[in-house]
């Protein structure tokens, strides 16, 4: 597996974590109504976006070197 | 003699020398952190109690962007080089080594943190109770009840606790790292001035408070010996933080030598780019699981 294909593994991982933490962190807001969770809530979701976008990106840059 | 395939892929394998041995490193790193993972959770499902909310997210969350970035730098600077643009790669490159060392410093401070915070259990519950009241005020013992059970999130499970394990959370004054019981009585200190964490839900500092040590029976800054917890955490942590470091130092070496590698061997020079760039996600890649299970759930 070539570095181009873990960078896509990773930035799947990356998103997930990016979208999953983004959804906890607006769930504790509900209770806590702490301004920070809601920051981190949006921060998180708003990365995971811009992480997709790249993750597109790369793949459009990258298309000539192998996954091997 | 010239070693082969250090440049061109072996044609029975498909990959050069170095990418097969990395992931031949690889493998046995995964069985290294797998098993302290494996260790994290049995000791967690094992656990009567598991305290929650003991790190900071923010700066756990700062430190997991700061991993990201430098996995999307360090990809850069591997494409930098196949494209031919020896000033981008080094550019990237510092930006990745910026980003490690970053890391290790967040890192540094979160320990630090811990290091000089500190629980105090008494020696009998009316002693507790005359400090919990002289901490926080008459209802000072609820607040404190109400501070455990937040962080061992009691109030979610059906699991009981010891009221004499109930402890006062604080800084004890000259924020001393790591001290004990012992070190204190060999320094001949009789008593502490200790400054008692805010009240759930609450930013305020209360008072700091005189405490002879004869009325406590245990001490503890929050080190691996401080509960099983942090055991694991201090562990799992500090080993990523060397993987970190020795990344750091030989992505250093790749960028203070690069200029000889260019003009000697280019395309062996890009491979070993290849070749750090995937320890590198590595790393990161475990930091990811372990963000999660260790600041958040």
């Amino acid at each position: 597996m070539s570095l181009k294909a873990f960078h896509v593994v990773f930035i799947t991982a990356s998103v997930l974590l990016a979208f999953g933490f983004g959804w906890f962190e607006l769930s504790r807001y509900q209770d806590t109504r702490d301004t920070v969770d809601l920051w981190l809530g949006c921060g998180s979701s708003g990365a995971g976006i811009g992480l997709v976008a790249y993750g597109i990106y790369f793949l459009k840059k990258l298309k000539n070197i192998s996954y091997l | 003699m010239e070693i082969p395939y250090t440049v061109k892929p072996r044609p029975d394998t498909g990959l050069y020398n170095a990418k097969l041995g990395i992931w031949l490193f690889l493998a046995s790193e995964v069985m290294l952190f797998g098993g302290l993972f494996s260790a994290y959770i049995l000791l967690r499902v094992g656990a009567d109690l598991w305290p929650h909310g003991m790190l900071s997210i923010p700066i756990g969350t700062f430190n997991t962007f700061v991993l990201i970035f430098s996995s999307v730098t360090i990809v850069m600077s591997w494409a930098s080089l196949k494209l031919g643009k020896l000033a981008d790669f080094k550019l990237y490159m510092a930006l990745t080594i910026a980003c490690a060392f970053g890391f290790l410093g967040v890192k540094s401070y979160e320990y630090y943190v811990k290091f000089t915070h500190y629980d105090l259990w008494f020696k009998d519950d009316a002693t507790a109770q005359k400090y919990f009241v002289a901490a926080y005020g008459e209802k000072g013992e609820a607040d404190v009840r109400k501070h455990f059970v937040e962080r061992f999130h009691l109030q979610n499970t059906k699991a009981t606790y010891d009221p004499h394990e109930v402890q006062l959370v604080g800084h004890i004054e000259g924020n001393p790292l790591c001290t004990t019981l012992k070190r204190l009585a060999k320094e001949k200190q009789d008593k502490i001035l200790f400054t008692p964490d805010p009240k759930f839900g609450s930013h305020d500092h209360p008072k700091a408070i005189e405490i002879p040590l004869s009325d406590v029976k245990r001490l503890s800054a929050y080190v691996p010996a401080h509960s099983t917890f942090f055991a694991i955490y201090f562990t799992i942590t500090a080993l990523h933080g060397l993987h970190v470091l020795g990344g750091a130092l030989v992505l250093c070496y790749f960028l203070f030598t690069a200029d000889k590698w260019w003009k000697k061997a280019p395309e062996q020079f890009a491979n070993r780019i290849e070749v750090g760039g995937l320890f590198w996600h590595f790393v990161d890649l475990v930091w990811i699981f372990l963000f999660p299970i260790i600041y958040l759930l």
